[in-house]
């Protein structure tokens, strides 16, 4: 090559074109090669994309069913009312779980001993009476009729009934005894047990047992740990981006702040956590567990993000644009607020959806201020305790249940579908303000 | 103008919280009580009219440290133990002004050595284990040597000739401590001088038998115990150790080794004869009765027979209970409100 250029002034016309002839093949070979690599490239990450979307998909996609019996449950008036008065304390107080215990035994009259009946009343959630209380609590009028109500399933049905527990091996360590795969059976010829849409994974807060655990919980609580998030790093975000863009002197003091913002963007989120534990919780109080204390720890981590997109939005606007708006005797101010910000908004609003996506995805910063934890009840606003979706899907993923596996596959499918929302409502919110010149 | 308004509410929003009082109680502690403790607040929730506990699994250390960190709502009210709370915990919360305490034992966790259910059935004996899985091994000469095992075949000759690979937790669990104790110091002690050792010089007796080998014997699996059985599930020749409530959940996958001719089952450690075996605890803030609601109701729900008794729900999770006069007796001090002692 090196011999090539220093002949390249002695050469002649013809010369060159042959040099050239004899060279484009192979560099149109080149070309496709390197066309190809890159689609290799495409195909191979696509490939893993679909190996983990597609086995996150086929693993979770049962979990939009859950296994239901249909008992016939007598609702005997003695039971529900105290000195003969029926209120709503009196309906609460009643015995549930001997009413769903002695239910099920209606149904097999010839199942005798202690151990048969335990193995029988492990067939229907240990959540199931608080089922049928919800229901006689919300319909008082059902007391003393003798009703027809499908409950809950245990964990272990659900999984034999969608086939992950395979009922063909040795019984010896399954978890279901052939004596209940007998019931389970016969509760199908009867009609007595189907698949229903499974509300209790879309609305109700985490649980111990598999066929009671929702999402919705750690998905408000997401909601609300994001919203104080945005409302406090979003302004605050804005706010540096112009002013150390439009307004800041260039100076050692700017370079240092600028430094500075560069290196807290690369800082391992858990720092941030022990931040937000020291400062936050214990100095200024905050209440643990809470998605306020979360959200302001993950909005400092996600105010350099938001700073350094917002400072390359503004300076992808013309300089052209500012000084058109000085030279018609705009103030600064005036400038930046009616004619920069509106251009860079776009990238503002791109590079704070990213910082949002990622802290979406975040668990360590909020182990350090208790947002890891079982939380069955479901948060009614930031100061309530909660947990979120990652952290959710970490929990579940943790625990010894069978069942538990296609409801952490389905918390993943919720926290993607979650990014996937935020990313195409930062598509849609650019679109809206993108404007050419 | 809408920065300032946002700006303002948020602000109001962080005072807001500092005076915002508790409802719920707070639970932190050991990740081995966690499925149990968690079983727990939810029928507590769901039985009766008080908010759901919070609980947090910290690891038994990590749940002592919030617990002594002082009296008030900003703490935790309980905390959760895979071992006894230590005398220099009960010192860092007396410095605190964590008096009282109430200490509740609330059963037994068997820790097994797990394989995959196609591979060969092991039959263990402490001394193996330790063999198997120490870092320095001593000769019956008085020396320590590097370990040079191998194979399970050089650590006992009627065991299988396949490669040592022990799965197992990372030290900063309280299983990963329990089974150095229990199982790799009870191995240790089975050499005659080592026992006369821990007289004379105990640093170096502990160094001996507590240090688990680094070249790849012993392998660091994570706290994720679902992993493991996967894990083994695909190697037939690895080992792992976990929690008893795993192989229960598991029993179609894996088996768990025999060890000192024990088989790891529920009656078998309920009674005391499986060697592996821990006993589980939680500790009260005696300051914090009274002030965050439901406490005490709590503790009454943990130590009801409904969920720590022979048939109770926690039974269901892989508690081993306690016999029935031991129930009695914890449950009678829990009720009492018995102040810890040391």
């Amino acid at each position: 090559m090196s011999g090539n250029r220093e002949g390249r002034g002695r050469m002649s016309r013809s010369d060159t074109m042959e040099t050239v002839r004899k060279g484009l093949r192979s560099r149109y070979a080149a070309e496709r090669r390197f066309i190809w690599y890159g689609r290799g490239a495409i195909a191979v990450a696509l490939g893993f994309l679909v190996l983990l979307v597609g086995s996150i998909l086929i693993k979770g996609a049962s979990v939009v069913t859950q296994t239901h019996i249909r008992l016939t449950v007598e609702l005997p008036l003695e039971t529900f009312s105290k000195n003969g008065v029926v209120t709503a304390e009196s309906i609460g107080a009643a015995n549930y779980v001997g009413l769903v215990k002695s239910s099920l035994r209606d149904l097999f009259p010839d199942v005798s001993g202690r151990r048969d009946k335990r193995a029988l009343d492990s067939l229907i959630s240990s959540g199931a009476p608080y089922e049928l209380r919800d229901h006689v609590l919300a319909n008082p009028e059902l007391v003393g009729q003798s009703i027809d109500i499908w409950l809950s399933a245990s964990d272990d049905i659900d999984m034999l009934d969608k086939g992950y527990i395979d009922r063909d091996i040795d019984s010896t360590g399954r978890r279901v005894t052939d004596k209940q795969i007998g019931w389970y059976d016969k509760l199908i010829a009867d009609g007595r047990l189907e698949r229903q849409f499974n509300t209790t994974f879309f609305t109700s807060g985490d649980s111990r047992e598999p066929e009671q655990a929702g999402i919705w919980g750690a998905a408000l609580g997401s909601f609300y740990t994001l919203m104080v998030t945005l409302l406090l790093a979003f302004p605050l975000g804005v706010t540096t981006a112009v002013y150390l863009e439009e307004f800041a002197p260039k100076n050692k003091w700017t370079d240092l702040i600028e430094v500075n913002i560069n290196n807290l963007a690369a800082v391992p989120s858990i720092i941030f956590g022990l931040l937000g534990l020291a400062v936050f919780l214990n100095i200024i109080g905050l209440p643990r567990s809470a998605p306020l204390a979360g959200g302001v720890v993950l909005a400092l981590m996600t105010l350099p993000t938001i700073i350094i997109a917002g400072r390359a939005a503004l300076k992808a606007v013309p300089p052209s644009i500012r000084e058109a708006a000085l030279g018609v005797g705009a103030s600064r101010l005036q400038t930046v607020t009616h004619h920069v910000l509106p251009l860079a908004m776009p990238g503002m609003l791109t590079g704070s959806i990213i910082g949002m996506a990622q802290a979406l995805g975040e668990t360590a910063p909020l182990l350090m201020i208790g947002m890891v934890a079982f939380i069955v009840d479901l948060p009614g606003g930031p100061l309530d305790p909660a947990t979120v979706l990652p952290v959710q899907v970490y929990i579940w993923a943790d625990s010894p249940e069978r069942a538990f596996v296609e409801r952490t596959s389905a918390g993943i499918i919720v926290l993607l579908l979650f990014l996937v929302v935020m990313n195409l409502s930062a598509v849609m919110l650019r679109k809206r303000f993108e404007r050419r010149w | 103008m809408i920065k300032k308004v946002v700006l303002a509410a948020s602000v109001a929003m962080v005072f807001a919280g500092a005076a915002h009082a508790r409802d719920q109680i707070q639970i932190v502690g050991s990740s081995t009580v966690f499925p149990f403790s968690t079983a727990v607040a939810e029928a507590f929730g769901q039985k009766t009219g008080f908010a759901t506990p919070v609980v947090e699994s910290t690891g038994s250390g990590g749940g002592m440290k919030l617990f002594c960190a002082g009296v008030g709502t900003g703490h935790p009210d309980i905390t959760n133990a895979s071992r006894r709370i230590k005398s220099s915990e009960v010192e860092l919360c007396a410095k605190n002004g964590v008096a009282d305490i109430t200490e509740v034992k609330v059963g037994y966790d068997g820790i097994v050595i797990a394989n995959a259910i196609e591979a060969p059935a092991y039959d263990l004996s402490l001394r193996d284990l330790y063999l198997a899985l120490a870092k320095d091994i001593p000769t019956e000469d008085g020396k320590w040597i590097p370990n040079p095992n191998k194979t399970w075949k050089d650590v006992n000759a009627s065991l299988p000739a396949v490669k040592i690979e022990v799965l197992g937790p990372p030290p900063t669990s309280g299983t990963r401590d329990a089974f150095v104790e229990l199982a790799m110091e009870g191995g240790c002690k089975t050499f005659g001088w080592v026992k006369d050792l821990k007289k004379k010089d105990k640093n170096a007796y502990k160094t001996g038998c507590h240090t688990v080998r680094e070249d790849g014997g012993y392998v660091d699996a994570g706290e994720n115990d679902n992993l493991m059985v996967q894990k083994l599930t695909s190697n037939p020749d690895a080992l792992a150790i976990f929690g008893f409530s795993f192989l229960d959940q598991n029993a179609d996958k894996v088996k768990g080794a025999t060890v000192g001719g024990v088989a790891p089952e529920f009656e078998l450690i309920a009674d005391g004869s499986y060697p592996v075996s821990r006993a589980l605890f939680f500790y009260v803030k005696q300051a914090h009765i009274g002030v965050v609601p439901g406490i005490e109701e709590y503790v009454a729900e943990f130590t009801s027979e409904a969920a720590w008794g022979n048939e109770g729900y926690l039974t269901d999770k892989g508690l081993i209970p306690m016999s029935d006069a031991e129930r009695a007796e914890w449950s009678a001090s829990a009720k009492g409100n018995a102040k810890l002692s040391m």
